[in-house]
């Protein structure tokens, strides 16, 4: 069985109960949406998907093995993760920057054949073709994110862990990143991402996580998991579900009195 | 019309063909410059004195130029990509501190073990300062944590050198500390160069294989763990590439600073900043900043020959300034 999960994963900051026991296990084909508050542990979870955080208890397992035991570069090929505020330290063109996506699998000299096909793949599934030569530091925020998506893209992973891929992006390009996260997930791969506009989540994710205060109180179809007494449990908020043209809508009210 | 395939700035190869083209060319130089110009058809001629002069001398002088500008080219251009800071070289890190404070120590020892003994206590004290790093470092492999330990131990390192200049038994050792402090490539042997090649080709080429690792440091700490790079791994490597590299190029030719700084900036609109990009046209170019400013330093008329250490101080300082110029516009 292909699949990436938590087992009672625990992760402890400074004193404080970041995660208190988390059972997660996500599935490919399929766009999963972790929400909660300010807070709740979600960046936590996904490094600790991506195997970049030890937790204090628990573990993760990749089909079927411990995470842990996995070794850096093979880790590193199956999951791709995009930082929730991701650091470009030299001024590079969107071609090298996207490049780098391929780090675990170069050898030690060079590039091969696959190496270049990949990245061209990447530029194209996310339209960032035409901005090959571009400097990274100088694309618009919606380019920008489509070029770091298309950087986790290159290195060809099963998984795909986006933290908060959409901040700062207008409703249109929110959309564009969105549908190639989605692609992904046609495709075969597994995401998770971490979002904060509740409505958007419900519109475009197959499957709602929320997290409040280090554990998972809702799991399911974005009507299910966000329903009101949940919203009103994680955020103190009073929501309702209306009909809408496309499908039934998330209607955010305002705080719960 | 189909659109051309974009190239970047990174696969002009041309960029290290001439790099090495100039390389030769000022190593050739080197060989004919100084005080007594030795004209080619006069090469090989053994009873010609002026052959000694090219023989014991400018190829002794040469090839350390190319070693030890390759080495802090290349050291330079590591530790900016290391520590994703532009400002960043070799003297930063304390290495070449550490090398000069080993090697200033054998003046205390009795005069005959002195000449000999200097570039070992160099190299061993380059090797203690790495150590030191990475005791230091280590346990969290941020490159915050290892640029300031390298501030901290440049710091002691210097106070130590000038410790052992005020306590110097007598005036000619005080002298030679000064002028060792100084840097240069006047009167080193063959001896010298046999001392330092091993620790500087091995330390470059530790350094060499670190280019992956560097190019993914670009997306920081966090970024690059996610590619699957090993922080610590990538430390340690650095860490001990530039020890011997840097640490043995230093022990013999005293510190010469700005050569790893200017390098990198020199480079990058022609090669685009990959770090790991950077590395192989770093030390070409950083040999042939050495050899230039050595043979300018021969040929400069005058009494006594100006110190390359001071030559390249000279030229680095303005450049510094510039650099910091123009950082503090683009912020503006």
């Amino acid at each position: 069985m292909r699949s990436l999960e938590t087992e009672g994963l625990v992760v402890e900051l400074g004193g404080r109960t970041i995660l208190a026991g988390v059972d997660l296990k996500l599935r490919r084909r399929q766009v999963t949406a972790i929400v909660g508050p300010n807070g709740a542990g979600k960046s936590t979870l996904m490094s600790c998907l991506a195997g970049l955080r030890r937790p204090d208890a628990g573990g993760v397992r990749l089909h079927g093995q411990p995470l842990a035991r996995l070794n850096d570069r093979a880790r590193a090929r199956q999951i791709g993760y995009l930082p929730q505020s991701p650091e470009i330290a030299w001024t590079l063109d969107v071609h090298t920057f996207v490049r780098l996506g391929r780090t675990a699998h170069r050898g030690l000299f060079g590039e091969t054949e696959a190496d270049a096909d990949a990245v061209q793949r990447a530029l194209e599934t996310t339209g960032m073709t035409a901005f090959a030569g571009r400097d990274v530091t100088t694309l618009s925020g919606g380019e920008r994110a489509r070029a770091l998506i298309a950087r986790a893209l290159a290195g060809a992973p099963e998984w795909l862990l986006a933290d908060e891929p959409l901040g700062g992006l207008d409703p249109a390009h929110q959309l564009d990143a969105t549908e190639i996260l989605r692609g992904f997930a046609r495709a075969g791969g597994g995401v998770a991402v971490t979002l904060h506009d509740l409505a958007f989540a419900a519109r475009t994710a197959d499957r709602i996580v929320v997290l409040a205060e280090g554990r998972i109180i809702a799991d399911g179809a974005p009507t299910q998991a966000l329903n009101p007494d949940i919203l009103q449990r994680a955020y103190g908020l009073e929501a309702r579900w209306t009909a809408g043209a496309g499908g039934p809508l998330l209607d955010i009210v305002g705080r719960h009195a | 019309m189909t659109a051309a395939r974009f190239t970047p700035k990174g696969e002009r190869r041309w960029v290290d063909a001439a790099l090495l083209a100039l390389l030769v060319v000022l190593a050739g130089a080197s060989l004919l410059a100084g005080r007594v110009w030795v004209p080619l058809d006069h090469f090989g001629a053994a009873d010609d004195p002026r052959w000694m002069i090219i023989t014991e001398l400018r190829i002794p002088r040469t090839l350390l130029g190319v070693l030890v500008g390759g080495a802090l080219g290349l050291c330079g251009a590591t530790l900016q990509g290391y520590t994703r800071n532009p400002l960043a070289d070799p003297g930063v890190l304390g290495v070449s501190s550490m090398a000069a404070l080993g090697s200033v120590l054998t003046l205390y020892l009795p005069l005959t073990a002195a000449s000999w003994l200097m570039p070992v206590f160099g190299m061993t004290g380059a090797g203690i300062g790495v150590a030191i790093l990475l005791l230091l470092a280590a346990p969290s492999g941020e490159a915050v944590t290892f640029l300031l330990a390298g501030v901290i131990l440049n710091t002691i390192a210097s106070a130590g050198v000038a410790l052992a200049l005020s306590l110097a038994p007598n005036p000619w050792a005080a002298s030679e500390i000064m002028t060792w402090l100084m840097g240069s490539l006047t009167d080193r042997s063959i001896l010298d160069v046999r001392a330092v090649a091993p620790f500087v080709l091995i330390g470059g080429a530790l350094l060499c294989t670190a280019g992956r690792a560097l190019d993914a440091m670009t997306l920081g700490e966090v970024g690059a763990r996610a590619l699957g790079v090993s922080l610590r791994r990538t430390q340690l490597l650095v860490a001990v590439g530039v020890g011997l590299a840097c640490g043995a190029a230093t022990s013999v030719t005293g510190m010469i600073g700005f050569v790893g700084l200017i390098t990198p900036h020199l480079l990058r609109p022609l090669v685009g900043s990959r770090p790991g990009r950077l590395l192989l046209p770093s030390a070409l170019a950083g040999a042939s900043l050495l050899l230039a400013a050595d043979i300018l330093v021969r040929i400069i008329p005058g009494a006594n020959e100006v110190r390359l250490g001071v030559a390249m101080a000279a030229l680095g300082g303005p450049f510094f300034l510039f650099l910091l110029i123009s950082n503090r516009r683009r912020l503006a």
